[in-house]
């Protein structure tokens, strides 16, 4: 039993490191000690943390498996592909619906196929003489009712195990059906180690078989695709709307609120911009290396965060028109944003957070706490890379082990005809000079103060252990982690999906999010945790009955 | 619309499931081991099985739910999951020390073979389970069955610990199914109002509608423990309620301890409260408390003072056949009827059981139960013949939305509102709440729909 309210929480971050790890077995705690960091400056370095390794059996993760990467987080988002999951019941039916992502299908003929949940519903006899012709079958049951343009196939663990050959399927079908793109995934739950290998399983097939179908050129200007933004509560819609009154075209969006004709046309935009690093950075290569649109990390979550990320999208295009519209928008927007901050500070300033989630939300909303005058204490991705806890310049050195090493890396190289450098070398090293880096992320670490307690793939235990010993006034983690957390008396808030509510990105986001952790950190609730009886158990009077 | 791809047209399919009126094994298995006294259910496949069952069941009851996962890679994929499990039963003693570990096998571990009895074996060997502790299993395959099916094979791995004395204890034990805790509350509230001692299991009440109170404890007080089902092996008799969910335990008490069992359906609604009562009253040998039978008669009150609006209501029902059973069979007796009934959870028996229930009805009711029995077939009959109300689980409000009918969230899972922890809808007590719940959702749209000229105030 813990209590978060019990005693003084001890400084020093090292004494809550070794406390934590006191209580495993000497193996899992010398693993563990390699994946729980105490920020420190060191002499132009960041210290090194290890991260997306296996997680230990028995240890009680945060994280899902590929499949829910592939399927949940990237595919899920796309309304008008028929999305088939290849295997038993569980797997399609705990990924329908259950996100958040939200669509704008409002258009009369607009297809939308989130709301269904398709499957192949594998029984004993598929698993024993093999799942291909039901999986042809149902291609063709979807078809024949549906006529998607597009149907995708995500094949679950026992998929793998009995060998069914999902992309011989998806080749043999789209053959045959003509008018529809069938394709597959090879996204069984077991590969890699967390929902991360999933991100990359995906990004591959996308980029494979849906970028560069439509060299249609769409009407508009400074066109860029948004990648890594999965509209979670409506945060795309709040971007595009910011983007639109900047008169930024987006192109596509990998993959909130998108459609099959978004990831086809991607190839046309002229600026990549990352907003989740982790999920996306794939095709942010790809789309370099063969199209040649060059790539920036930008964060669309906090105010002054978007500010920034719409005049880096400013400076690349390098036109007074555009530079002055931002410039415009932002002024126009701020005033709103600064309102409600004034309002809500007072009663956040000085209150302290922990974020664990995701691949990027740990870093960016950092943004957003930062803005409320809360000082994140302690933070951790559930499924990251080391290049997103310490920058991409780790890279050329991160070690590749057995379980990234079962993850395609697809070979990308200039199209023929298709590659265009959008600027001149000349004009990327003038830009470059400007302060406009390109296919730069810094990672988390360097953003977080000294003396911060860094924790890749938290778990149960240490989030306890965690809030028990440094007693943050809010914890971000998933549904999974919330009422643990909440139990002991502190507000949880999910930054997966965001429990309800939203948007969180842009700037009208970010007066939602003012006052939504407003509304928590100060809610009434956290007062009435013991009953009057409870807090003086003491009989100091007695009615006197008149 | 939401759903407006699904055609009115029915086709027939044989391969493809949409919109699917079940899940699979694990999470039955899952939810049954949280029944179990200090427990850590344990996932024995990749990380995201368990990671999806505990999210189902976190947004389900709005409580935590802890368990471990044997977390496969590829490599224990190819050789074996013993060295995962091995590690985990290692690792969860030591550091969250629960009382019980209940593993149950997934898809990934049925495919490539594990065999849970041996790993299990070599952990006590190995000395992996501290003295005084306790692993359960279940094989829990995906592609067999439903999440009902993992539900009954985790209890009957419960009643696997069951030993046999030689001396009765003078107990009957009492298996209730996939219930709600508050549904299990009210076995237990029921049987000590008659006299009869039981043995409950699982019993999730205490575990999944804790109170908020600055403290959390990953093993609350509740739960069955493993004295108690050591000590079903001596019940006098077993009462399982639900052929899907609790008959195999029960059977298996009945062969292996001599433990005599009956099936009775699961209490939900007038006549299948009355044979349990009545099975209860049996078994102790004594009269029903006029406590129990005023509350019969208060559900029978409220069935005569608001039989006009039940009254030839059609009904649309997705869900799980223990509870669709006793569903149908309440809503006939009480004339409202039950036209389409759909379970993804595959069962002849299921529809022959419908069938009869029903067979006094003036139409022949639809009724399926394969894997093509899902939401999107039940959304295509509604589309074909209208009804009043639809029954299930929260998947069902965007038929409910897109065809303007009004639901009563009912089942498993209700991801969008509460009450099902903390309120049974087995019971007398649980009647009245079931018949509140749809009369609400019928006169809220009779008070919605009502031209102002025939607005009424009184109902």
């Amino acid at each position: 039993m813990i209590s978060a309210h019990d005693n003084k929480a001890p400084a020093d971050p090292a004494v809550i490191k070794e406390q934590i790890l006191g209580k495993y077995p000497p193996k899992v705690a010398r693993k563990r000690a390699k994946q729980i960091l105490i920020n420190e400056a060191l002499e132009n370095e960041t210290p090194e943390i290890t991260a997306n390794v296996r997680t230990i059996p028995g240890i009680i993760t945060m994280r899902g498996c590929t499949y829910a990467g592939c399927k949940g987080v990237i595919m899920g988002p796309t309304r008008d592909i028929v999305n088939i999951t290849h295997g038993p019941i569980g797997c399609g039916f705990y990924s329908w619906l259950t996100r958040r992502n939200q669509t704008d299908a409002t258009a009369p003929d607009a297809e939308n196929y989130m709301t269904y949940c398709f499957s192949t519903d594998m029984q004993d006899k598929d698993i024993i003489f093999g799942g291909e012709k039901k999986l042809e079958a149902a291609i063709q049951e979807a078809y024949d009712i549906f006529h998607p343009k597009g149907i995708a196939i995500f094949a679950t663990c026992p998929v793998g195990l009995i060998g069914d050959d999902i992309h011989a399927v998806a080749t043999k079908m789209r053959n045959k059906l003509g008018d529809c793109n069938v394709f597959a995934f090879s996204c069984e739950g077991y590969k890699g180690v967390s929902q991360s290998a999933g991100h990359h399983i995906a990004n591959n097939q996308v980029f494979r078989h849906l970028v560069g179908l439509n060299d249609e050129v769409k009407p508009g200007e400074y066109k860029i695709n948004l990648l890594g933004e999965y509209n979670i509560g409506g945060d795309g819609f709040e971007i595009d709307r910011i983007l639109k009154k900047c008169g930024i075209t987006n192109i596509a969006t990998f993959s909130g609120n998108s459609n099959y004709d978004q990831f086809a046309s991607a190839h046309t935009a002229d600026l990549n911009a990352v907003m989740c690093h982790r999920s996306i950075n794939y095709v942010a290569d790809m789309l370099e290396v063969k199209y040649g649109i060059p790539w920036v990390k930008i964060n669309f979550i906090g105010a002054e965060a978007t500010a920034k990320s719409l005049r880096k999208v400013a400076k690349y295009f390098v036109d007074p028109v555009l530079t002055e519209r931002v410039e415009a928008v932002v002024a126009e927007e701020m005033p709103a944003v600064a309102e409600v901050a004034k309002d809500v500070r007072p009663r956040t300033e000085g209150k302290t957070a922990m974020l664990f989630v995701g691949g990027s939300r740990a870093h960016h909303y950092q943004e957003l706490f930062k803005e409320l005058g809360m000082k994140t204490i302690s933070a951790g991705y559930e499924f990251a890379h080391r290049d997103d806890y310490e920058g991409r310049h780790v890279l050329p050195g991160l070690k590749v082990d057995a379980d990234s090493r079962n993850i395609e890396e697809i070979q990308v190289s200039a199209d023929e005809t298709r590659y265009n450098p959008r600027k001149s070398e000349a004009d990327m090293e003038a830009l470059q000079a400007s302060g406009l880096d390109f296919k730069q992320y810094e990672g988390m670490i360097p953003d977080m103060e000294n003396n911060t307690v860094v924790i890749d793939d938290l778990n149960q235990y240490e989030a306890e252990k965690m809030v028990e010993l440094m007693k943050p006034d809010i914890f971000c983690a998933g549904i999974k982690e919330k009422f643990s957390i909440q139990k002991l008396g502190i507000p949880m808030k999910q930054l997966h999906s965001y429990d309800s509510g939203g948007p969180y990105a842009g700037f009208r986001g970010a007066v939602n999010f003012y006052n939504e952790i407003d509304r928590l950190v100060n809610s009434k609730v956290w007062g009435y945790l013991k009953a009057p009886w409870q807090e003086n158990p003491e009989l100091s009077a007695t009615y006197v009955w008149e | 619309m939401l759903l407006r791809h699904t055609p009115k047209e029915v086709s027939e399919r044989h391969a493809l499931t949409i919109n699917p009126a079940k899940t699979c094994q694990p999470i039955g298995a899952m939810y049954a081991a949280l029944g179990m006294h200090g427990c850590m259910p344990h996932s024995h496949g990749s990380q995201g099985c368990c990671a999806y069952h505990r999210s189902a069941l976190t947004r389900h009851y709005k409580e935590p739910i802890s368990a471990g996962t044997s977390s496969f890679t590829e490599g224990a994929s190819v050789f074996g999951g013993q060295a995962n499990l091995l590690q985990a039963i290692d690792n969860i003693f030591t550091v969250y020390e629960p009382e019980v570990v209940a593993v149950h096998t997934t898809c990934l571990s049925e495919t490539i073979g594990d065999d849970l009895p041996q790993i299990i074996d070599k952990a006590t060997k190995d000395g992996k389970i501290p003295k005084g502790k306790h692993v359960v299993y279940a094989n829990t395959p995906s592609y067999v069955g439903s999440h009902v099916t993992g539900f009954s094979n985790m209890v009957k791995g419960m009643a696997r610990v069951a030993e046999s004395t030689g001396r009765k204890n003078g107990k009957v034990n009492i298996i209730p199914g996939w219930v709600e805790p508050a549904d299990m509350e009210e076995i237990k509230r029921l049987a000590a109002l008659i006299g009869v001692e039981i043995i409950l299991f699982p019993d999730t009440s205490g575990i999944l509608n804790g109170p908020l109170s600055g403290e959390y404890k990953m093993f609350p007080e509740g739960g069955v423990t493993i004295a108690q089902l050591r000590s079903a092996g001596d019940s006098i008799g077993t009462l399982a309620l639900g052929e899907w969910c609790s008959a195999d335990a029960a059977r298996f008490l009945d062969t292996n301890n001599k433990v005599p069992c009956r099936v009775l359906d699961i209490p939900i609604g007038l006549k299948a409260t009355d044979r349990f009562v009545d099975a209860l009253r049996i078994i102790a040998g004594v009269s029903v408390p006029e406590e129990v039978t005023h509350e019969r008669g208060q559900l029978v009150d409220m069935i005569s003072d608001m039989h006009q609006y039940f009254f030839q209501k059609k009904v649309a029902l997705a869900g799980d056949p223990d509870q669709v059973i006793a569903m149908v069979e309440f809503l006939v007796s009480i004339d409202m009827w039950p036209v389409h009934v759909v379970t993804g959870t595959p069962g002849k028996a299921f529809v022959a059981r419908v069938k009869e229930l029903t067979a006094d009805l003036p139409f022949e009711v639809n009724v399926k139960a394969d894997q093509q029995a899902d939401m999107f077939l039940l959304h295509q009959w509604i589309k074909n013949e209208p009804v009043d109300l639809l029954m299930g689980n929260t998947y069902l409000k965007y038929i409910s939305r897109d065809e303007d009918i009004p639901m009563v969230r009912w089942g498993f899972p209700i991801l969008d509102r509460v009450g099902h922890q903390y309120f049974p809808t087995v019971g007398y007590k649980g009647a009245l709440r079931l018949l509140e719940k749809t009369l609400s959702a019928l006169l809220d749209r009779k008070d919605r729909d009502d031209p102002e000229q025939s607005f009424e105030l009184v109902m």
